[in-house]
Protein backbone atom coordinates (compact mmCIF):
# COMPACT_ATOMS: atom_id res chain seq x y z
CA UNK A 1 0.00 0.00 0.00
CA UNK A 2 2.77 2.48 1.03
CA UNK A 3 4.60 2.46 -2.18
CA UNK A 4 1.42 2.94 -3.87
CA UNK A 5 1.43 6.50 -2.24
CA UNK A 6 4.29 6.67 -4.19
CA UNK A 7 2.61 7.25 -7.48
CA UNK A 8 1.36 10.55 -8.99
CA UNK A 9 -2.08 9.42 -9.91
CA UNK A 10 -2.47 7.61 -6.17
CA UNK A 11 -1.43 10.89 -4.68
CA UNK A 12 -4.05 13.04 -6.62
CA UNK A 13 -6.31 10.62 -6.22
CA UNK A 14 -6.29 10.95 -2.36
CA UNK A 15 -5.91 14.47 -2.59
CA UNK A 16 -8.83 14.80 -4.50
CA UNK A 17 -10.78 12.32 -2.79
CA UNK A 18 -10.52 14.38 1.01
CA UNK A 19 -11.30 17.54 -1.13
CA UNK A 20 -14.51 16.29 -2.78
CA UNK A 21 -15.51 14.89 0.72
CA UNK A 22 -14.66 17.86 2.36
CA UNK A 23 -17.10 19.62 -0.14
CA UNK A 24 -19.60 17.05 0.27
CA UNK A 25 -19.90 17.27 3.62
CA UNK A 26 -20.25 20.76 3.33
CA UNK A 27 -22.73 21.19 0.37
CA UNK A 28 -24.37 17.27 1.55
CA UNK A 29 -25.38 19.29 4.69
CA UNK A 30 -27.33 22.11 3.40
CA UNK A 31 -28.96 19.07 0.38
CA UNK A 32 -30.45 16.83 3.16
CA UNK A 33 -31.17 19.95 5.55
CA UNK A 34 -33.40 21.52 2.73
CA UNK A 35 -34.55 18.14 1.27
CA UNK A 36 -33.28 18.88 -1.96
CA UNK A 37 -31.49 15.03 -2.09
CA UNK A 38 -33.72 13.98 -5.30
CA UNK A 39 -33.34 17.23 -6.83
CA UNK A 40 -29.77 16.77 -6.66
CA UNK A 41 -29.83 13.17 -7.94
CA UNK A 42 -31.60 14.98 -10.71
CA UNK A 43 -28.98 17.39 -11.35
CA UNK A 44 -26.77 14.70 -10.91
CA UNK A 45 -27.87 12.24 -13.48
CA UNK A 46 -28.51 15.58 -15.68
CA UNK A 47 -24.93 16.30 -15.46
CA UNK A 48 -24.41 13.22 -18.00
CA UNK A 49 -25.86 15.65 -21.09
CA UNK A 50 -22.71 18.01 -20.56
CA UNK A 51 -20.63 15.46 -20.59
CA UNK A 52 -21.93 14.59 -23.87
CA UNK A 53 -21.76 18.58 -25.36
CA UNK A 54 -18.42 18.56 -23.68
CA UNK A 55 -17.53 15.47 -25.87
CA UNK A 56 -19.26 16.42 -28.97
CA UNK A 57 -18.13 20.09 -28.79
CA UNK A 58 -14.90 19.21 -27.80
CA UNK A 59 -14.40 21.86 -25.12
CA UNK A 60 -12.91 20.68 -21.36
CA UNK A 61 -15.22 18.07 -19.60
CA UNK A 62 -15.38 20.14 -16.32
CA UNK A 63 -16.59 22.98 -18.40
CA UNK A 64 -19.31 21.50 -20.57
CA UNK A 65 -20.57 19.26 -17.38
CA UNK A 66 -20.19 22.61 -15.07
CA UNK A 67 -22.56 24.76 -17.13
CA UNK A 68 -25.27 22.34 -18.25
CA UNK A 69 -25.35 21.10 -14.68
CA UNK A 70 -25.64 24.62 -13.16
CA UNK A 71 -28.52 25.20 -16.18
CA UNK A 72 -30.21 22.18 -14.92
CA UNK A 73 -29.88 23.48 -11.36
CA UNK A 74 -31.51 26.84 -12.35
CA UNK A 75 -34.21 25.25 -14.20
CA UNK A 76 -34.69 23.11 -10.98
CA UNK A 77 -34.93 26.41 -8.47
CA UNK A 78 -37.30 27.94 -11.43
CA UNK A 79 -39.69 24.99 -10.93
CA UNK A 80 -39.75 24.65 -7.35
CA UNK A 81 -39.86 28.23 -6.42
CA UNK A 82 -42.53 28.87 -8.96
CA UNK A 83 -44.91 25.50 -9.18
CA UNK A 84 -44.77 23.57 -6.08
CA UNK A 85 -46.98 21.14 -7.51
CA UNK A 86 -45.64 18.42 -10.28
CA UNK A 87 -42.27 19.37 -9.13
CA UNK A 88 -41.41 15.48 -9.09
CA UNK A 89 -42.21 15.31 -12.43
CA UNK A 90 -40.12 17.76 -13.16
CA UNK A 91 -37.09 16.53 -11.73
CA UNK A 92 -37.07 13.27 -13.20
CA UNK A 93 -38.25 14.80 -16.78
CA UNK A 94 -34.55 16.54 -16.20
CA UNK A 95 -33.02 13.54 -15.05
CA UNK A 96 -33.80 11.37 -17.85
CA UNK A 97 -33.59 14.13 -20.83
CA UNK A 98 -30.29 15.11 -19.45
CA UNK A 99 -29.06 11.75 -19.59
CA UNK A 100 -30.32 11.16 -23.08
CA UNK A 101 -28.81 14.28 -24.72
CA UNK A 102 -25.94 12.81 -23.00
CA UNK A 103 -25.80 9.63 -24.71
CA UNK A 104 -27.35 10.73 -28.04
CA UNK A 105 -24.35 13.29 -28.15
CA UNK A 106 -21.84 10.82 -27.54
CA UNK A 107 -22.88 8.68 -30.21
CA UNK A 108 -23.13 11.49 -32.50
CA UNK A 109 -19.23 11.91 -31.97
CA UNK A 110 -17.15 10.65 -34.67
CA UNK A 111 -14.93 7.94 -33.50
CA UNK A 112 -15.56 8.43 -29.87
CA UNK A 113 -15.70 5.22 -28.06
CA UNK A 114 -16.08 6.93 -24.34
CA UNK A 115 -15.84 4.81 -21.33
CA UNK A 116 -19.47 5.63 -20.09
CA UNK A 117 -18.89 3.75 -17.21
CA UNK A 118 -16.09 6.04 -15.85
CA UNK A 119 -18.87 8.58 -15.48
CA UNK A 120 -21.26 6.56 -13.96
CA UNK A 121 -19.29 5.08 -11.34
CA UNK A 122 -16.20 7.39 -11.38
CA UNK A 123 -12.80 7.33 -12.39
CA UNK A 124 -10.47 9.03 -9.05
CA UNK A 125 -7.49 7.26 -10.28
CA UNK A 126 -7.44 8.87 -13.63
CA UNK A 127 -7.97 12.59 -11.44
CA UNK A 128 -5.25 15.13 -12.97
CA UNK A 129 -3.49 18.43 -11.68
CA UNK A 130 -6.49 20.46 -13.53
CA UNK A 131 -9.21 18.88 -11.57
CA UNK A 132 -7.54 18.99 -8.48
CA UNK A 133 -7.14 22.86 -9.13
CA UNK A 134 -11.04 22.86 -10.32
CA UNK A 135 -11.85 21.29 -7.03
CA UNK A 136 -9.68 23.25 -4.93
CA UNK A 137 -11.48 26.63 -6.34
CA UNK A 138 -14.67 25.10 -5.77
CA UNK A 139 -13.64 24.30 -2.13
CA UNK A 140 -12.56 27.80 -1.83
CA UNK A 141 -15.72 29.16 -3.50
CA UNK A 142 -17.88 27.70 -1.27
CA UNK A 143 -15.87 28.09 2.29
CA UNK A 144 -16.35 31.79 1.07
CA UNK A 145 -19.96 31.56 0.73
CA UNK A 146 -21.04 29.77 3.04
CA UNK A 147 -18.92 32.17 5.66
CA UNK A 148 -20.29 35.29 4.30
CA UNK A 149 -23.72 34.43 4.47
CA UNK A 150 -23.94 31.78 7.25
CA UNK A 151 -27.01 32.97 9.25
CA UNK A 152 -29.01 33.54 5.94
CA UNK A 153 -28.54 29.90 4.73
CA UNK A 154 -29.07 28.75 8.51
CA UNK A 155 -32.27 30.34 8.69
CA UNK A 156 -33.37 29.73 4.86
CA UNK A 157 -32.26 25.83 5.48
CA UNK A 158 -34.07 25.85 8.57
CA UNK A 159 -37.34 27.19 8.39
CA UNK A 160 -37.76 28.79 4.59
CA UNK A 161 -40.84 30.14 5.48
CA UNK A 162 -40.18 32.25 8.08
CA UNK A 163 -37.16 33.00 7.11
CA UNK A 164 -39.11 34.87 3.57
CA UNK A 165 -41.32 36.63 6.44
CA UNK A 166 -38.30 37.64 7.88
CA UNK A 167 -37.34 39.49 4.83
CA UNK A 168 -34.33 37.36 3.70
CA UNK A 169 -34.53 36.55 -0.26
CA UNK A 170 -35.13 32.90 -0.02
CA UNK A 171 -35.47 32.31 -3.66
CA UNK A 172 -31.63 33.63 -3.99
CA UNK A 173 -30.35 31.49 -1.73
CA UNK A 174 -32.40 28.50 -2.37
CA UNK A 175 -31.04 29.33 -6.09
CA UNK A 176 -27.33 29.44 -4.82
CA UNK A 177 -27.41 26.32 -2.58
CA UNK A 178 -28.73 24.43 -5.93
CA UNK A 179 -26.05 26.02 -8.19
CA UNK A 180 -23.30 24.67 -5.65
CA UNK A 181 -25.32 21.69 -5.53
CA UNK A 182 -24.78 20.94 -9.03
CA UNK A 183 -20.97 22.39 -9.16
CA UNK A 184 -20.34 19.50 -6.43
CA UNK A 185 -21.90 17.09 -8.31
CA UNK A 186 -19.97 17.71 -11.39
CA UNK A 187 -16.37 17.26 -9.05
CA UNK A 188 -18.04 14.23 -7.04
CA UNK A 189 -18.63 12.19 -10.22
CA UNK A 190 -15.42 11.98 -11.17
CA UNK A 191 -15.01 10.15 -7.88
CA UNK A 192 -17.48 8.01 -7.43
CA UNK A 193 -19.66 8.50 -10.49
CA UNK A 194 -23.03 10.09 -11.38
CA UNK A 195 -25.48 7.26 -9.85
CA UNK A 196 -23.53 6.61 -6.78
CA UNK A 197 -23.45 10.96 -5.85
CA UNK A 198 -26.25 11.02 -4.19
CA UNK A 199 -25.37 8.33 -1.35
CA UNK A 200 -21.40 10.46 -1.08
CA UNK A 201 -23.81 13.51 -0.63
CA UNK A 202 -26.44 12.20 1.53
CA UNK A 203 -24.43 8.96 4.02
CA UNK A 204 -22.20 10.96 5.95
CA UNK A 205 -24.68 13.53 6.53
CA UNK A 206 -27.02 11.55 7.77
CA UNK A 207 -24.95 10.51 10.61
CA UNK A 208 -23.45 13.78 11.31
CA UNK A 209 -26.77 14.87 11.88
CA UNK A 210 -27.18 12.85 14.95
CA UNK A 211 -23.86 14.01 16.13
CA UNK A 212 -23.83 17.56 15.74
CA UNK A 213 -25.50 20.52 17.14
CA UNK A 214 -25.09 23.26 14.74
CA UNK A 215 -24.94 23.28 11.09
CA UNK A 216 -21.43 24.42 11.45
CA UNK A 217 -20.27 21.34 12.87
CA UNK A 218 -22.36 19.18 10.74
CA UNK A 219 -20.81 20.31 7.68
CA UNK A 220 -17.71 19.81 9.50
CA UNK A 221 -18.55 16.44 10.72
CA UNK A 222 -20.03 15.43 7.17
CA UNK A 223 -17.10 16.41 5.79
CA UNK A 224 -14.68 14.53 8.02
CA UNK A 225 -16.48 11.41 7.82
CA UNK A 226 -16.75 11.42 4.36
CA UNK A 227 -13.05 11.98 3.97
CA UNK A 228 -12.23 8.74 6.12
CA UNK A 229 -15.25 6.84 4.02
CA UNK A 230 -13.28 7.37 0.43
CA UNK A 231 -10.38 6.99 1.88
CA UNK A 232 -10.77 3.54 3.16
CA UNK A 233 -13.09 2.76 -0.58
CA UNK A 234 -9.67 3.92 -1.86
CA UNK A 235 -8.00 1.89 -0.01
CA UNK A 236 -10.16 -1.48 -0.59
CA UNK A 237 -10.33 -0.50 -4.26
CA UNK A 238 -6.60 -0.51 -4.83
CA UNK A 239 -6.17 -3.74 -2.86
CA UNK A 240 -8.69 -5.75 -4.27
CA UNK A 241 -8.67 -4.05 -7.76
CA UNK A 242 -12.51 -3.28 -7.72
CA UNK A 243 -14.12 0.01 -9.25
CA UNK A 244 -13.33 2.76 -6.35
CA UNK A 245 -16.64 4.21 -6.44
CA UNK A 246 -19.03 1.48 -6.02
CA UNK A 247 -16.32 0.58 -2.98
CA UNK A 248 -16.43 4.02 -1.41
CA UNK A 249 -20.19 3.61 -1.22
CA UNK A 250 -20.45 0.28 0.20
CA UNK A 251 -17.95 1.63 2.69
CA UNK A 252 -20.18 4.10 3.44
CA UNK A 253 -23.05 1.79 3.75
CA UNK A 254 -22.00 -0.44 5.84
CA UNK A 255 -21.07 2.41 8.34
CA UNK A 256 -24.22 4.03 8.26
CA UNK A 257 -25.62 0.46 9.41
CA UNK A 258 -23.11 -0.14 11.78
CA UNK A 259 -23.75 3.53 13.21
CA UNK A 260 -27.89 2.56 13.41
CA UNK A 261 -27.24 -0.83 14.85
CA UNK A 262 -25.13 1.31 17.87
CA UNK A 263 -27.65 3.92 18.10
CA UNK A 264 -30.16 1.70 18.32
CA UNK A 265 -28.01 -0.22 21.10
CA UNK A 266 -27.37 2.44 23.67
CA UNK B 1 -68.99 47.69 22.13
CA UNK B 2 -65.41 49.23 21.83
CA UNK B 3 -63.85 51.58 23.91
CA UNK B 4 -63.23 54.19 21.38
CA UNK B 5 -60.44 55.17 23.37
CA UNK B 6 -58.76 52.40 22.45
CA UNK B 7 -57.35 52.41 18.36
CA UNK B 8 -57.33 49.69 15.77
CA UNK B 9 -54.16 47.74 15.55
CA UNK B 10 -55.57 45.92 12.64
CA UNK B 11 -58.21 46.99 10.05
CA UNK B 12 -59.62 44.92 7.59
CA UNK B 13 -62.12 46.40 5.03
CA UNK B 14 -63.85 44.92 2.35
CA UNK B 15 -61.84 42.04 1.70
CA UNK B 16 -62.02 39.20 -1.02
CA UNK B 17 -59.82 36.54 -1.75
CA UNK B 18 -59.77 34.24 -4.13
CA UNK B 19 -57.64 30.94 -5.00
CA UNK B 20 -57.86 30.79 -8.80
CA UNK B 21 -61.41 31.23 -9.18
CA UNK B 22 -62.75 29.83 -5.85
CA UNK B 23 -63.74 32.33 -3.69
CA UNK B 24 -62.30 31.59 0.02
CA UNK B 25 -62.55 34.78 1.46
CA UNK B 26 -65.55 37.31 0.82
CA UNK B 27 -66.00 40.93 1.48
CA UNK B 28 -64.70 40.54 5.02
CA UNK B 29 -64.42 43.68 7.35
CA UNK B 30 -62.44 43.15 10.62
CA UNK B 31 -61.10 45.14 13.19
CA UNK B 32 -59.01 44.31 16.02
CA UNK B 33 -57.76 46.40 18.91
CA UNK B 34 -55.11 47.13 21.24
CA UNK B 35 -54.52 44.14 24.15
CA UNK B 36 -57.40 42.30 22.27
CA UNK B 37 -57.17 38.37 22.30
CA UNK B 38 -59.30 37.76 19.53
CA UNK B 39 -59.56 34.54 18.61
CA UNK B 40 -60.42 33.43 14.69
CA UNK B 41 -62.33 30.11 14.52
CA UNK B 42 -64.22 28.22 11.73
CA UNK B 43 -63.77 25.11 10.17
CA UNK B 44 -60.51 23.47 8.26
CA UNK B 45 -60.63 25.33 4.47
CA UNK B 46 -62.66 28.01 6.03
CA UNK B 47 -60.71 31.20 5.16
CA UNK B 48 -58.39 31.42 8.36
CA UNK B 49 -54.97 30.72 7.32
CA UNK B 50 -55.76 32.61 4.03
CA UNK B 51 -57.07 35.47 6.22
CA UNK B 52 -53.46 34.92 8.28
CA UNK B 53 -51.40 35.06 4.98
CA UNK B 54 -52.88 38.09 3.65
CA UNK B 55 -52.30 39.85 6.92
CA UNK B 56 -48.91 38.82 6.97
CA UNK B 57 -48.55 39.89 3.47
CA UNK B 58 -47.35 36.35 2.28
CA UNK B 59 -50.43 36.47 0.06
CA UNK B 60 -50.96 39.48 -2.42
CA UNK B 61 -54.45 41.43 -1.83
CA UNK B 62 -56.77 41.04 -4.24
CA UNK B 63 -59.76 42.92 -3.64
CA UNK B 64 -60.60 45.65 -0.13
CA UNK B 65 -57.72 46.55 2.20
CA UNK B 66 -55.56 45.76 5.62
CA UNK B 67 -54.29 48.32 7.51
CA UNK B 68 -51.83 47.33 10.49
CA UNK B 69 -51.06 50.11 12.92
CA UNK B 70 -52.71 52.34 10.40
CA UNK B 71 -50.33 51.46 7.83
CA UNK B 72 -50.63 49.11 4.83
CA UNK B 73 -49.50 46.05 5.27
CA UNK B 74 -46.55 46.13 3.26
CA UNK B 75 -44.40 48.56 5.66
CA UNK B 76 -45.62 47.30 9.09
CA UNK B 77 -44.93 43.55 8.57
CA UNK B 78 -42.32 43.56 11.71
CA UNK B 79 -44.89 44.65 13.57
CA UNK B 80 -46.50 40.98 13.90
CA UNK B 81 -44.84 38.53 15.69
CA UNK B 82 -45.65 35.39 14.09
CA UNK B 83 -46.32 31.97 14.98
CA UNK B 84 -46.43 29.40 12.12
CA UNK B 85 -49.02 26.63 12.42
CA UNK B 86 -46.23 23.49 11.86
CA UNK B 87 -43.57 23.84 14.24
CA UNK B 88 -42.57 20.65 13.88
CA UNK B 89 -40.48 21.39 10.78
CA UNK B 90 -36.89 20.19 10.16
CA UNK B 91 -36.54 18.31 13.49
CA UNK B 92 -33.81 16.22 12.56
CA UNK B 93 -31.97 19.92 12.06
CA UNK B 94 -28.82 20.50 14.12
CA UNK B 95 -30.28 23.69 15.87
CA UNK B 96 -30.28 24.91 19.36
CA UNK B 97 -33.22 26.48 20.71
CA UNK B 98 -31.42 29.74 21.75
CA UNK B 99 -30.77 30.06 17.96
CA UNK B 100 -34.15 29.32 16.72
CA UNK B 101 -35.37 32.53 18.52
CA UNK B 102 -32.32 34.90 16.87
CA UNK B 103 -33.64 33.79 14.12
CA UNK B 104 -36.50 36.00 14.33
CA UNK B 105 -35.39 39.29 12.93
CA UNK B 106 -32.90 39.00 10.07
CA UNK B 107 -29.68 40.48 11.18
CA UNK B 108 -28.09 42.35 8.27
CA UNK B 109 -24.80 41.85 9.85
CA UNK B 110 -22.75 38.77 9.30
CA UNK B 111 -20.27 38.11 12.15
CA UNK B 112 -19.36 35.21 10.41
CA UNK B 113 -20.51 31.32 12.76
CA UNK B 114 -20.73 33.82 15.54
CA UNK B 115 -23.65 35.43 17.77
CA UNK B 116 -23.11 38.44 19.18
CA UNK B 117 -23.29 38.64 22.95
CA UNK B 118 -26.62 40.94 22.92
CA UNK B 119 -28.39 39.13 20.42
CA UNK B 120 -27.49 35.68 22.86
CA UNK B 121 -28.43 37.59 25.99
CA UNK B 122 -31.79 39.34 24.25
CA UNK B 123 -32.94 35.55 22.97
CA UNK B 124 -32.15 34.12 26.70
CA UNK B 125 -34.45 36.73 28.28
CA UNK B 126 -37.10 35.97 25.66
CA UNK B 127 -36.45 32.34 25.97
CA UNK B 128 -36.92 32.83 30.38
CA UNK B 129 -40.00 34.77 29.43
CA UNK B 130 -41.53 31.77 27.93
CA UNK B 131 -40.49 30.09 30.36
CA UNK B 132 -38.07 27.61 29.09
CA UNK B 133 -34.69 29.20 29.71
CA UNK B 134 -32.85 26.00 30.82
CA UNK B 135 -33.36 24.40 27.64
CA UNK B 136 -31.78 27.10 25.88
CA UNK B 137 -28.86 24.70 24.43
CA UNK B 138 -30.94 21.78 23.61
CA UNK B 139 -31.81 20.62 20.05
CA UNK B 140 -34.72 22.14 18.70
CA UNK B 141 -35.75 18.25 17.46
CA UNK B 142 -35.54 16.93 21.65
CA UNK B 143 -38.30 19.67 22.62
CA UNK B 144 -41.19 18.41 23.56
CA UNK B 145 -44.24 19.85 21.60
CA UNK B 146 -45.05 22.38 23.83
CA UNK B 147 -41.60 23.39 24.55
CA UNK B 148 -41.11 23.99 21.01
CA UNK B 149 -44.08 25.79 20.64
CA UNK B 150 -42.90 28.50 23.10
CA UNK B 151 -39.71 28.71 21.40
CA UNK B 152 -41.59 29.46 18.43
CA UNK B 153 -43.68 32.25 20.61
CA UNK B 154 -40.06 33.20 21.43
CA UNK B 155 -39.27 33.69 18.25
CA UNK B 156 -41.97 36.13 17.21
CA UNK B 157 -41.60 37.81 20.21
CA UNK B 158 -37.45 38.72 18.80
CA UNK B 159 -38.66 41.60 17.13
CA UNK B 160 -40.81 43.05 20.51
CA UNK B 161 -44.32 42.77 18.35
CA UNK B 162 -47.31 45.10 19.26
CA UNK B 163 -49.22 41.89 17.85
CA UNK B 164 -48.91 38.02 18.24
CA UNK B 165 -50.55 36.00 15.53
CA UNK B 166 -50.72 32.30 16.07
CA UNK B 167 -51.70 29.73 14.19
CA UNK B 168 -53.01 26.40 15.46
CA UNK B 169 -50.41 27.29 18.43
CA UNK B 170 -51.95 24.01 20.07
CA UNK B 171 -52.62 21.61 17.15
CA UNK B 172 -49.74 19.27 18.26
CA UNK B 173 -49.55 19.70 22.24
CA UNK B 174 -51.59 17.39 24.79
CA UNK B 175 -53.64 18.80 26.86
CA UNK B 176 -51.83 19.76 29.20
CA UNK B 177 -49.49 21.62 27.00
CA UNK B 178 -52.55 23.11 25.36
CA UNK B 179 -53.17 25.43 28.58
CA UNK B 180 -49.99 26.17 29.57
CA UNK B 181 -49.52 27.56 26.01
CA UNK B 182 -52.68 29.48 27.13
CA UNK B 183 -51.96 30.79 30.04
CA UNK B 184 -48.71 32.14 28.54
CA UNK B 185 -50.40 33.81 25.86
CA UNK B 186 -53.04 35.39 28.47
CA UNK B 187 -49.55 36.82 30.42
CA UNK B 188 -48.01 37.95 27.15
CA UNK B 189 -51.55 39.41 26.14
CA UNK B 190 -51.10 42.34 29.04
CA UNK B 191 -48.86 43.99 27.23
CA UNK B 192 -49.41 43.26 23.30
CA UNK B 193 -52.43 42.07 21.69
CA UNK B 194 -52.53 38.34 20.89
CA UNK B 195 -54.94 36.91 17.55
CA UNK B 196 -55.54 33.02 17.35
CA UNK B 197 -56.60 30.84 14.56
CA UNK B 198 -58.05 27.82 15.96
CA UNK B 199 -60.81 25.67 15.58
CA UNK B 200 -60.15 24.76 19.36
CA UNK B 201 -63.91 26.62 20.58
CA UNK B 202 -63.76 25.19 24.47
CA UNK B 203 -60.30 26.23 25.33
CA UNK B 204 -60.33 29.11 24.09
CA UNK B 205 -63.55 30.74 25.53
CA UNK B 206 -61.49 30.75 29.21
CA UNK B 207 -59.22 33.39 27.72
CA UNK B 208 -60.60 35.37 24.64
CA UNK B 209 -61.71 38.37 24.70
CA UNK B 210 -63.10 38.31 20.94
CA UNK B 211 -64.09 35.59 19.11
CA UNK B 212 -64.75 35.64 15.32
CA UNK B 213 -66.04 33.18 12.92
CA UNK B 214 -64.36 32.46 9.75
CA UNK B 215 -66.68 29.83 7.37
CA UNK B 216 -65.56 29.09 3.79
CA UNK B 217 -69.27 28.32 2.96
CA UNK B 218 -71.02 31.46 4.61
CA UNK B 219 -68.35 33.07 2.45
CA UNK B 220 -69.77 31.42 -0.43
CA UNK B 221 -73.31 31.98 0.23
CA UNK B 222 -73.54 35.18 2.56
CA UNK B 223 -72.07 38.84 1.76
CA UNK B 224 -70.27 38.52 4.76
CA UNK B 225 -68.55 35.96 5.95
CA UNK B 226 -67.32 37.03 9.72
CA UNK B 227 -69.21 37.65 12.83
CA UNK B 228 -68.10 39.33 15.29
CA UNK B 229 -69.05 37.97 18.73
CA UNK B 230 -68.24 39.68 22.04
CA UNK B 231 -68.33 37.77 24.98
CA UNK B 232 -67.74 37.56 28.37
CA UNK B 233 -65.59 34.89 28.95
CA UNK B 234 -67.19 33.66 32.39
CA UNK B 235 -70.57 33.11 31.45
CA UNK B 236 -70.23 31.73 28.07
CA UNK B 237 -70.16 27.81 26.88
CA UNK B 238 -69.42 26.01 23.88
CA UNK B 239 -72.85 25.35 23.65
CA UNK B 240 -73.83 28.81 23.79
CA UNK B 241 -71.45 30.07 21.10
CA UNK B 242 -72.20 27.24 18.60
CA UNK B 243 -75.82 28.71 19.00
CA UNK B 244 -75.12 32.07 18.59
CA UNK B 245 -72.78 31.05 15.75
CA UNK B 246 -76.24 29.45 14.32
CA UNK B 247 -78.02 32.68 14.76
CA UNK B 248 -75.61 34.30 12.12
CA UNK B 249 -76.91 32.39 9.32
CA UNK B 250 -73.76 30.18 9.06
Amino acid sequence: MLEALSYEFMQNALIAGVLVSLISGIIGSLIVANRMVFLAGGIAHAAYGGIGIAIFTGIPIFLGTSLFAVAAALFMAFITINQRENIDVFIGLTWAVGMAIGIILVDLTPGYNVDLLSYLFGSILAVNRDDLYFMGLLFVVILFVITFWYRDILAVSYDSEYAALSGINVKFFYTLILVLSALTVVIAIKVVGLILVIALLSIPVYIAQKLSSSLYSMMLISGVIASVFTLIGLWFSYSFNITSGASIILVSALSLMLFMLFAKLR
Amino acid sequence: MHKNKTRAVIEVKNLSFAYDKDLVLEDINLEIFEKDFMVLIGPNGGGKSTLVKLILGINPLQKGSIAILDKSISKSISQIGYVPQNTNINLNFPIKAVEVVMMGKNSRRNSLFGYKKEEVHYAMQLLEKVGIQEFANTKIGLLSGGQRQRVMIARALYIDPKILLLDEPTSSIDTDGQKQIYELLKELNKEITVIVISHDISILLEYASKVAHINKKLSFHDLGSIKNIETKSEHICEVELLQMLGKCKC
